[in-house]
């Protein structure tokens, strides 16, 4: 068992931990907290596959901005700060089955794969990995029209939350 | 080296418990909740795949950066949905909103 197992059991079973407590959790403040975690043990796990950009976008993106504007909308839409009554529906029985039978699925579909074994090779000296992503969301020849399109996707839905949550009276 | 499988059990683990949160939970908001922790365990997989594949081909990055705006996106949306139901209607039980037209 070497140093970077070890660092990846720990921080999946955090994540996975914290994970459980965002849908279990009675109090929805609580709940936009644990998401605070499992966001950061996926940060942390980006980091230990190199994608260092990818772990500090994580970080800024999901964190500072994605879960703050859940723990709003959790103040916003509420009178009292604690929650009544039971916060699963009444088919949560389905819900946990159906669940359940994704997991057991996908990890037979990730058992019977033979590509799974794959080691990762090293990174070809010289290689960056950062101006590499940089590159190719610029580049006309490989992703700039994707990147375009998100950013209008994104301008469309701000102005359509805008518009939807804007108050009349 | 951690082996690939390990990536793909956790973010098949993270993916089911998204599933289980969107599915069961009674608050809107805790069932987008649920949508985010789908979206990330996604996310695992795109730059897994990106790392023990060649590592010289983006692509799994660049999808990442766009799941992260789909993300962005949706979330803004769907929390402007649910302030403007809950403005309207007074609560955010999803079971409780079952009106066509108010």
């Amino acid at each position: 068992m070497t140093i970077d197992k070890i660092i990846f059991l720990i921080v999946a079973a955090g994540t996975l931990i914290a994970a459980l407590r965002v849908v279990t959790t009675g109090n929805l403040i609580h709940a936009a907290f644990w998401l605070i975690a499992t966001l950061f043990g996926v940060a942390v796990i980006f980091a230990v596959l190199h994608a260092s950009f990818l772990a500090v976008v994580q970080v800024v993106v999901y964190i500072g901005a994605i879960a703050i504007l859940f723990i709003f909308a959790v103040m916003l839409t509420r009178k009292d700060m604690r929650d009544q009554g039971p916060q699963l529906n009444r088919n949560w029985g389905f819900g946990a089955l159906l669940a359940a039978l994704a997991f057991v699925g996908l990890a037979l579909l990730v058992h019977g794969w033979s590509g799974v074994t794959k080691t990762a090779s090293a990174f070809p000296s010289g290689f960056d990995a950062v101006s590499a992503l940089g590159n190719a969301l610029v580049s006309p020849d490989a992703y700039v029209l994707p990147f375009e399109v998100a950013s209008v996707l994104l301008v469309a839905a701000l102005v359509g939350a805008v518009y939807v949550a804007y108050n009349r009276k | 080296m951690v082996p690939l499988s390990w990536y793909l059990i956790f973010s098949a683990a993270l993916f089911s418990i998204g599933l289980f949160g969107a599915l069961s939970r009674r608050n809107l908001v805790a069932i987008l909740l649920g949508i985010e922790l789908m979206l990330n365990s996604v996310n695992v997989n795109l730059v897994a795949f990106w790392r023990y594949g060649d590592v010289t081909n983006i692509t799994g990055q660049v999808f990442t950066i766009i799941v992260f705006a789909v993300a962005a996106a949706e979330v803004a949306v769907g929390l402007a949905l649910v302030i403007s139901v809950y403005r309207k209607r007074n609560t955010v039980i999803a079971d409780e909103i079952d009106m066509l037209k108010f």
